[in-house]
């Protein structure tokens, strides 16, 4: 388990989108996530033909990633993977659109927006995060090895 | 912090029942995660309230299992289940589910039927109209340039903004679902006009003038400005509700356009400086012949055998004049044996495709006019299809990923021909 004392090697500022505390390992792209057609609800993966994540779960991921796109069909998608219990932990992403902002504010995950440094730049896929949603505070411990 | 008027304190005070209150707590979350300050009225609102698959209800069988439940517990995204009352905003529900009628040819089970007809009469006595489409602005629905509305459905958003100039955001199923009953959305996105304004230039160098080229013109737009607001000049001609509805969708659905400009043809672009509110900017994309042709080929490059067994016709939803040429293109021929055609279009337009003896031509040639869905919303397409053909960029777009299947865009002429046939014959002129 992580130790509680460890400084983190960096801390990013934004946002909040929806509040709470999440602690996860990270997902990274750099390409925007549809939702309809985009994600298999049921199992917490993207489905999308030529995504750089297809057949990768996000489930109890920090999912960081530029934005939303697709079809209306985002928040209703997302949130019927919270059901299944296939949500994300937490969400960061650059980009605000309704559909993104609608899907966190109905997982209710901690979810935090217009960062002081992009964080596509700054956390890879398999670092340890730790979002806190309501001061916008997200602290990253770089993957070892 | 959102600011809320006194009338918007009291509903979230309980004034106006429970229901209202969970409305307007859900809109409350959703205005501070966009940073909006204050919400907008609106009495037009169109979703997908209540409706749910097996999955769902089961999820809340231990507060009923019902619409009630669903409604309260989804779409208002509530701890507790509140009574639902009618509707306050004019609201309707867009596509979704089966054809009412033709339901066992969708392939549709009689318990998934059983269900869909009894969220249909939920829906209905909450006071949603029973629009069941994607094009609401020709079932019945038309907003007025500067109405603020709550839409979701991406094709018909991109349509509500850019070719009326009314003022949508893509919204969603559960902010629809407040909106129908609290009257509200935050004030921000396309509700604010500088918000409206142009972000990137197309210049059009090759003439773009039927559907067939609206719509690819659609799709390349869509992928050069992804969800920015395009303005377009340059031989675009032709234009008609029908040839904006396809490249709206094709937009949405290769990007994310949700707003677009068409210099000298939509509402809100006189001019190109009225269109950016100023002077030209961002990128310039060219659609030129090579641009044409490799959308084409884009749009082409998920099939490879040329025997269709499957065309599809209607998306977005067909308007009785679609429906009439497609009668007309088929009329004296038959739908081969080793083929299908379905047409989809509004409940409100096939009344009038009744009248007009197109519903009966079309079964005559063997082909069906359907309502409600599509074959990507409803995941249905006749047994065994493996190929298909398609004269909407959005479809092809869609479909082939969707249900695994090969998939070619060309002209209606050239879909009609590839369920006569059997054989797909189309080509770039």
């Amino acid at each position: 388990m992580l130790d509680v004392m460890t400084k983190p090697d960096i801390v990013l500022t934004g946002r909040k989108v929806v509040g709470g505390i999440a602690e996860a390992e990270a997902l990274m792209t750099r390409e925007t996530i549809s939702g309809w057609g985009g994600i298999n609800a049921m199992t917490g993966t993207i489905i999308e033909s030529r995504h750089e994540l297809k057949g990768v779960s996000f489930a109890g991921k920090v999912l960081v990633f530029p934005g939303a796109k697709g079809s209306s069909g985002w928040s209703a998608m997302f949130h019927t993977a919270r059901l299944a219990g296939k949500a994300p932990a937490a969400m960061l992403f650059n980009v605000m659109t309704t559909k993104a902002a609608l899907g966190a504010v109905v997982m209710r995950i901690p979810t935090v927006t217009d960062f002081d440094r992009d964080p596509l730049d700054l956390i890879e896929t398999g670092d340890r995060v730790r979002v806190d949603g309501d001061r916008g505070v997200v602290e990253v411990w770089k993957r070892r090895g | 912090m959102v600011t809320l008027t006194t009338e918007e304190q009291a509903m979230l005070g309980g004034d106006k029942g429970a229901a209202v209150q969970k409305a307007m707590e859900l809109l409350v979350r959703y205005a501070e995660a966009l940073d909006a300050d204050r919400f907008v009225e609106t009495n037009n609102v169109a979703g997908v309230p209540g409706s749910s698959n097996a999955f769902v209800k089961n999820y809340y069988k231990e507060d009923g299992g019902d619409y009630r439940a669903v409604f309260s517990r989804f779409d208002l995204d509530s701890d507790e289940v509140v009574d639902v009352p009618r509707m306050n905003a004019y609201s309707c529900h867009l596509q979704g589910g089966m054809d009412p009628e033709l339901w066992v040819e969708q392939g549709m089970t009689p318990e998934a039927k059983a269900n869909f007809d009894s969220d249909e009469r939920e829906t209905a006595a909450h006071g949603v109209q029973i629009l069941k489409t994607c094009t609401p602005y020709i079932a019945g629905n038309v907003p007025v340039m500067g109405e603020h509305c709550a839409w979701m459905e991406s094709s018909a958003v991109v349509f509500c903004n850019s070719v009326i100039g009314a003022r949508t955001n893509c919204e969603g199923r559960e902010s629809t679902s407040a909106a129908m009953l609290a009257k509200r959305v935050p004030d921000w996105g396309f509700h604010r006009p500088e918000f409206r304004r142009g972000q990137h230039s197309v210049r059009v160098d090759v003439p773009v003038d039927d559907v067939f080229d609206w719509g690819m013109l659609g799709y390349f737009v869509g992928g050069a400005v992804e969800d920015t607001i395009p303005v377009i000049e340059g031989k675009v001609s032709g234009q008609s509700l029908i040839r904006h509805k396809h490249f709206g969708a094709a937009a949405a659905s290769s990007g994310g356009v949700e707003m677009y400009h068409m210099v000298g043809i939509t509402p809100e672009a006189p001019s190109a400086e009225v269109a950016f509110g100023g002077d030209r900017r961002g990128e310039t994309f060219v659609y030129d012949a090579a641009a044409r042709e490799r959308i084409y080929e884009t749009l082409n490059s998920v099939g490879t055998s040329t025997d269709v067994d499957y065309v599809m016709l209607g998306c977005p939803h067909y308007s009785i004049e679609q429906i009439a040429h497609a009668a007309h293109l088929i009329e004296g021929r038959k739908v081969s044996a080793n083929s299908a055609l379905w047409v989809f279009t509004s409940r409100a337009v096939k009344a009038t495709a009744d009248a007009n003896g197109y519903t009966k031509m079309l079964r005559d040639a063997g082909a069906f006019l359907m309502t409600d869905t599509c074959s990507s919303i409803s995941a249905a397409v006749p047994k065994g299809t493996k190929v298909a053909a398609l004269d909407s960029a959005k479809q092809v777009h869609y479909l082939p990923a969707i249900m695994g299947i090969e998939g070619w865009y060309g002209t209606t002429a050239e879909c009609i021909d590839a369920a006569c046939t059997g054989k797909w014959n189309g080509r770039l002129n």
